[in-house]
């Protein structure tokens, strides 16, 4: 490594620190007025609140019905996680192991989907799928949330994939082994690693994916971010407090899945999605 | 019959050949799933954006740029977009070149990804409170000094311009760092030992060796920052100062019930998008493409 020791490079690395203390202090103060008005009494003109309850998360669990919402948000999820999971997989399969005519035709495909924001296809896509019927339904947030799901396991299974050296799975072809048990017994548990940590991610980016659940879902079909959008956007109807109780228990939903998935990859994977 | 049974063996063998087999075809579901759903409403909504309620053709395109209400829209988007991506990629290239060095940067990396993992709901509720009136951020300004009274930072562009920096730094960040990363050290140390400074080392071997990177990085968080939607409704002034493009493309979908002309926003958004895609997709091959590793070759 090279030490710079002039007094340029020192007050740039000053700086730079600032810089980062800066943006990494206003974010957790952001965060941290989320959780402590969830705690608040009252929280008006003062530092401080001026005293401390838990009644909001009573009170938010009853108003946003979150029982229920939880529970669409974790259908919604575990079955898009595992649809994402079998057509990513299979796909990452074929796209890993063999080339073929047209193959950066469909690489581009299955980038597309990732580069566009959700909220330019999810327009034209919630119009077909309003006018097909599925559209404010449960599967027509599920197949929402497979668009851009789906291509970003191809995409993180395709190197894990690569990684592994064909001549294990001939050799299991030579002991016999059919394409399903060669699959079961052989592939998956090497690729299990992989496909857990992709999984994990969909899962983190499914529970905070806000623009295609939005426009793909009814009354009925709503996860946690769409019902925390409402409630944020009719603001003034409850109390502050709820809404930030609301948030808090969103904040713990997605965290304690981010957490596990961080233990598998690193943070920087979960942006850097094409290498 | 054996002639026939023959033939398509050596037909199964020649597509074998090219790479098509049994194997291939498992990328068939997915690629059915995304042509069902992404390929075909990309395709129908542009046809659509062609047949509106009232007019030619191109009634949605004349009636989108003749109502400054729309086409204005386009104007106040990138007013947000283009600022925060050069904010986020010109702090985050020296950020990322000094967190390089650190040996414990899983710490600084997992605090930068929760606003990215949160979402933008979230993070505009915070900011809601946090930069409201009797926010902590407005006190402290106050208590600095810097303020007179509280200072109105949300409902207006500021709003909107924070919580996108909030999100968007974090995610150019990351994947700068991706990038930086990937640079090998080996070039550096060849430069310092040829006696060049940090500035030289910077502008000669990771600037040209960088760009192809940090063009990806400016356009994935520029179209980012290009569909901003929930921020701009909840933190800022949707009905006039941060109108973007998205909230229009909503509004006459689901509040006039017009998807014709939804569509054409919407196309007229991946348009905007595609064309800065182009201008700096354009401007790097201007640069150096090649190897980011050392050694020859």
């Amino acid at each position: 490594m090279i030490r710079d020791t002039s007094i340029g490079a020192k007050i740039w690395s000053i700086a730079i620190w600032v810089v980062v203390g800066f943006f990494v202090l206003n974010l957790i103060a952001l965060i941290a007025t989320v959780i402590i008005d969830s705690f608040a009494t009252q929280w008006l003109r003062s530092w401080l609140p001026v005293a401390y309850t838990t009644k909001w998360y009573a009170s938010a669990w009853d108003e946003f019905q979150l029982t229920q919402v939880l529970t669409v948000t974790f259908e919604i999820v575990f079955t898009v996680v595992s649809l994402a999971g079998l057509f990513g997989v299979t796909a990452a399969y074929a796209m890993a192991r063999r080339n073929f005519p047209g193959k950066r035709l469909v690489m581009l495909l299955f980038l597309l989907p990732l580069l566009v924001p959700p909220i330019t296809y999810g327009i034209p896509m919630a119009t077909v799928l309003y006018q097909s019927g599925v559209g404010g339904t449960f599967w027509g947030v599920v197949i929402a949330n497979l668009v851009p799901t789906v291509p970003f396991v191809i995409l993180v299974m395709i190197p894990f994939i690569e990684q592994i050296d064909p001549k294990i799975e001939a050799a299991a072809r030579v002991f016999g082994a059919g394409t399903f048990r060669l699959f079961v017994h052989v592939l998956l548990p090497m690729l299990l690693p992989g496909i857990l940590a992709a999984l994990l991610l969909v899962l983190v980016r499914t529970v905070a994916m806000f623009e295609l659940t939005f426009l793909a879902a009814g009354p009925t079909s709503q996860t946690l971010v769409v019902v925390l959008y409402y409630s944020v956007f009719a603001a003034g109807v409850r109390a502050v407090q709820s809404i930030d109780a609301m948030a808090v228990i969103y904040m713990l939903t997605t965290l304690v899945w981010l957490l596990i998935a961080l233990r598998f990859v690193n943070p920087t994977q979960i942006v850097a999605r094409s290498r | 019959m054996t002639d026939v049974s023959g033939d398509r063996l050596s037909l199964r063998q020649r597509l074998a050949l090219r790479g098509l087999d049994g194997t291939t075809l498992l990328i068939v579901p997915a690629l059915l799933l995304l042509f069902a759903t992404f390929v075909y409403p990309f395709l129908y909504g542009l046809w659509l954006s062609f047949a509106p309620k009232a007019g030619g053709i191109f009634g949605n395109y004349a009636t989108f740029f003749s109502d400054p209400f729309q086409y204005d829209t386009i104007g106040t988007t990138l007013a947000l977009a283009v600022p925060v991506t050069i904010i986020s990629l010109v702090v985050a290239v020296p950020v990322a070149l000094r967190v390089r060095l650190m040996k414990r940067q899983r710490l600084l990396t997992t605090i930068l990804v929760l606003p990215v993992s949160l979402g933008t709901v979230l993070v505009a509720q915070g900011l809601l409170n946090y930069l409201g009136p009797q926010g902590w951020f407005s006190r402290v300004l106050m208590l600095l000094h810097l303020s007179n009274g509280p200072a109105r930072l949300t409902h207006n562009y500021w709003g909107v311009f924070a919580s996108l920096l909030i999100t968007g730094f974090p995610f150019t960040f990351l994947l700068t760092l991706s990038y930086i990363t990937g640079i090998d050290p080996a070039l550096e140390q060849a430069a310092a030992t040829h006696g060049a400074n940090a500035w030289q080392r910077f502008r000669h071997v990771f600037m040209p060796l960088l760009v192809p990177g940090l063009a990806v990085a400016f356009l994935l968080s520029f179209v980012q920052a290009f569909a901003v939607f929930p921020s701009a409704v909840l933190l800022g002034a949707p009905a006039g100062p941060t109108r973007v493009i998205s909230v229009a493309a909503y509004q006459a979908a689901f509040e006039q019930y017009d998807y014709s002309m939804a569509s054409a926003i919407a196309m007229i958004m991946a348009a905007v998008q595609l064309v800065v895609v182009a201008i700096i997709l354009g401007a790097r091959t201007l640069f150096y493409r090649g190897s980011t590793s050392g050694g020859k070759g």
